[in-house]
């Protein structure tokens, strides 16, 4: 009997290939008649008529645009490398805005019931606001097109570490302060040395479920305000209808944000503990 | 807009479009010195530069002033004390250093773009001296914000848009000019192939359309035509925003009946067999301005001679699109995906007008599409009397003196005569739209010629 690991990846790999298999065959290309007028000549063949591509095609593009990932065209036609890259550009700054004001207010109100009470109704409100209802009012007080989008990753990274780094510091065992207490530690040692490593495994639980909604949320961002960025990519290529590459690019958003994710996940194992 | 009136006069008005104050009903323009041409024009925007400086903006007081001791004396008395024929020559030659080589300019992908975007890659810009980059951008509300905002030094804009950023309609109110149309015609309207049968817009009640913007010739136009039908377009159809690019998409998933909108999205929708051409923009106003290169007033003036490189190579580049035998290699330098992203035949066809209209035919229209600086000040009127009509406007409209402060005929006119073109003698002229008569001399009286309106 082999190991359970070893079985999940073969389950994972069937699924994989009869998936691909019957996507492939659901979508061969219809046979181009041959063009025999020249109003065949102005529309398109069968062939060329935008439609959901196969696997196969799928892959041949990935190859393609992958082997060049960084070739610059001009300012509206670069490689696919370059756009993820002004798109993770985007995340971080805003991720670590938002982290840089989250987790000291949180810390605050996770300490301070009253500072709690007072707060929460904004939060209430605030949270649910889709952070592209943010964009128009944005871009116009910010009045830069790049900042908004960064401002819009800012606003809907916030919440889930502020409302998590809250839940931490207020559920720290109350036999650490009393500890920490009776040793007369100051209020700010007590903060920093143990209320925050007791409180850190939630503050990175609410930091991973920051970057992956700031990571949904970019896509949508840059496919308004456009220029650079994964979200530009996707809407250039639906310009053009060119199915094939919006395939590729959600691959691609796919595979990025699971880096990401795992990236603060790995992070996370260096906070945890066992009580 | 004061900044375009004569600084001398003590008589100009203070206050703002459709003001209904007892001063301003009994104001009246009189036209102080001539400011026709090119150089009166410049001429005056830097004399009122200045005066206004001197007052610091205080038009109440700068009235007094010029009614104590009269507009001529102090003309004379500012003459002798600042350089202004010096200042006003550096303006009007426009032949300094240029103020800034790096330009960015914005453009929505779609033919109509044609002039500002193949500039780039057929070296207008750079003959001029200019380092532009044309950027994309996904819709005009996006544009507009980012033209506001000094993102972008000038943009592709449609031409109702500089009219009603002027006015504050929809957005803040910014003085922008435009100095140049870029084509004419080149719009259509296209249906769902589910609609081969119900060719007359009298059939279309309950249809929901899509143009790309409010302030566009695309919303006016349809408007204009369904209403000649008989149909209410604010009651009897739906009339929604979708950014051009989308249109397509939209159209094969059966969200809207059809669309007003600019190519090459038409011509894909056919390419695709998704919908049929049912009329070009061209057989209801054969002629009409569609979209416009503009900037802000600000940025006119304070890199006047970095405004006039730009706007000679758009002009010379307008005037290069134009002709018949370049539009074929025009489509192939604007197709790539750093411009328009479409097949080239699609592009092709569009401006070569020799195209495939969804219903089996191959129908034959060199001027589907052609390209026009010129900014006529009767378009402009026209523009206003549909804003009028449809209530985007309120109140009294000073048609004529919007459009005159905001198209720049003159200098339009004078840059075509310089580049070797002939430009035409007046600004306004008669059209025929529909087969109805449109005089921009009596605007008002043409807003209440129709019968469906909402004013």
């Amino acid at each position: 009997m082999r190991s359970l690991p070893v079985r999940a990846a073969l389950l994972s790999l069937v699924l994989l290939l009869v998936g691909a298999g019957l996507w492939e065959a659901a979508s061969t290309a219809p046979e181009s008649a041959e063009a025999v007028s020249e109003y065949d000549m102005l529309v398109a063949g069968a062939g060329e008529k935008a439609r959901v591509p196969g696997p196969s095609a799928v892959i041949a593009h990935a190859w393609a645009a992958l082997s060049d990932p960084f070739y610059d065209r001009g300012s509206n036609d670069k490689g696919i490398g370059i756009q993820l890259g002004y798109s993770v550009g985007r995340v971080l700054t805003g991720y670590l805005l938002a982290a840089l004001v989250a987790i000291p207010i949180g810390f605050v109100i996770g300490m301070s019931p009253l500072w709690q009470r007072a707060l929460d109704p904004f939060i209430q409100v605030l949270k649910p606001v889709s952070p592209l209802a943010w964009m128009p009012l944005a871009l116009f007080v910010i009045q830069d097109s790049a900042l908004s989008a960064i401002f819009v990753i800012f606003i809907c990274s916030i919440w889930p570490m502020l409302i998590n780094t809250a839940f931490g510091v207020a559920s720290v065992r109350r036999d650490y302060i009393n500890v920490a207490r009776t040793l007369e530690l100051g209020r700010l040692r007590t903060a920093l040395t143990v209320i925050l490593p007791a409180a850190a495994p939630t503050i990175f639980t609410g930091m991973r479920i920051s970057i992956s909604i700031a990571w949904l949320v970019i896509v949508a961002a840059e496919m308004l305000v456009g220029g650079t960025g994964i979200g530009y990519y996707v809407w250039n290529e639906w310009n053009n209808l060119n199915l094939t590459s919006v395939i590729f690019s959600i691959l691609m958003i796919g595979v990025v944000g699971m880096l990401l994710d795992r990236l603060l996940a790995g992070a996370a194992r260096f906070v945890q503990y066992v009580d | 807009m004061s900044i375009f009136r004569d600084p001398f006069d003590p008589e100009t008005r203070l206050h703002a479009q459709g003001c209904g104050c007892a001063r301003c009903s009994t104001s009246a323009t009189p036209a102080a010195r001539p400011a026709d041409s090119a150089e009166g024009r410049i001429a005056q925007v830097v004399e009122s530069a200045l005066v206004r400086g001197l007052f610091g903006h205080h038009d109440e007081q700068r009235r007094q002033v010029l009614r104590a001791m009269g507009g001529g004396s102090l003309a004379a008395i500012l003459g002798t004390l600042l350089p202004m024929d010096a200042i006003k020559a550096a303006a009007i030659e426009a032949s300094g250093p240029l103020e800034k080589t790096k330009l960015k300019v914005g453009f929505v992908p779609i033919t109509c773009a044609t002039p500002i975007i193949m500039a780039k890659p057929m070296g207008f810009y750079e003959k001029y001296g200019l380092d532009v980059d044309v950027i994309k951008t996904a819709g005009w509300a996006v544009a507009r914000d980012k033209s506001l905002n000094k993102e972008y030094d000038a943009a592709h804009m449609l031409t109702p848009m500089p009219l009603a950023m002027s006015l504050g309609a929809g957005s803040t109110a910014e003085p922008f000019l435009m100095p140049a149309v870029e084509n004419l015609n080149g719009q259509a309207i296209t249906l769902h192939n589910k609609h081969k049968d119900k060719r007359d817009p009298k059939q279309w009640k309950g249809f929901k359309f899509a143009v790309p913007f409010e302030y566009s010739m695309h919303n006016f136009l349809l408007r204009y035509y369904v209403a000649e039908a008989g149909l209410d377009p604010d009651k009897d159809i739906q009339i929604r925003v979708v950014p051009p690019p989308e249109m397509v998409a939209n159209l094969r998933a059966d969200n809207v009946d059809g669309y007003l909108a600019p190519d090459p999205f038409n011509q894909r929708a056919v390419y695709e067999g998704v919908g049929f051409i049912h009329l070009l923009t061209k057989d209801i106003w054969d002629g009409h301005p569609c979209c416009a290169f503009a900037c802000s007033q600000a940025f006119a003036l304070e890199n006047p001679n970095t405004f006039g490189a730009l706007f000679k190579s758009i002009v010379e580049a307008t005037h290069f699109a134009a002709a018949a035998e370049n539009r074929a290699d025009i489509a192939k330098a604007i197709s790539p995906a750093n411009y328009l992203n479409q097949p080239e035949t699609v592009v092709a066809q569009v401006l070569t007008g020799r195209y495939a209209d969804g219903l089996g035919e191959v129908k034959n229209v060199p001027d589907r599409i052609d390209f026009n600086p010129f900014p006529w000040h009767s378009m402009a009127v026209w523009i206003l009397t549909q804003m009028k009509r449809w209530g985007y406007i309120k109140g009294e409209v000073d048609y004529r003196q919007i459009a005159e402060q905001v198209y720049l005929a003159a200098d339009c006119g004078k840059l075509m005569k310089e580049l070797g073109y002939e430009p035409p003698k007046t600004t306004y002229q008669t059209y025929s739209i529909m087969g109805k008569t449109f005089d921009p001399a009596t605007p008002d009286a043409y807003v209440d010629s129709f019968a469906i309106r909402r004013s």
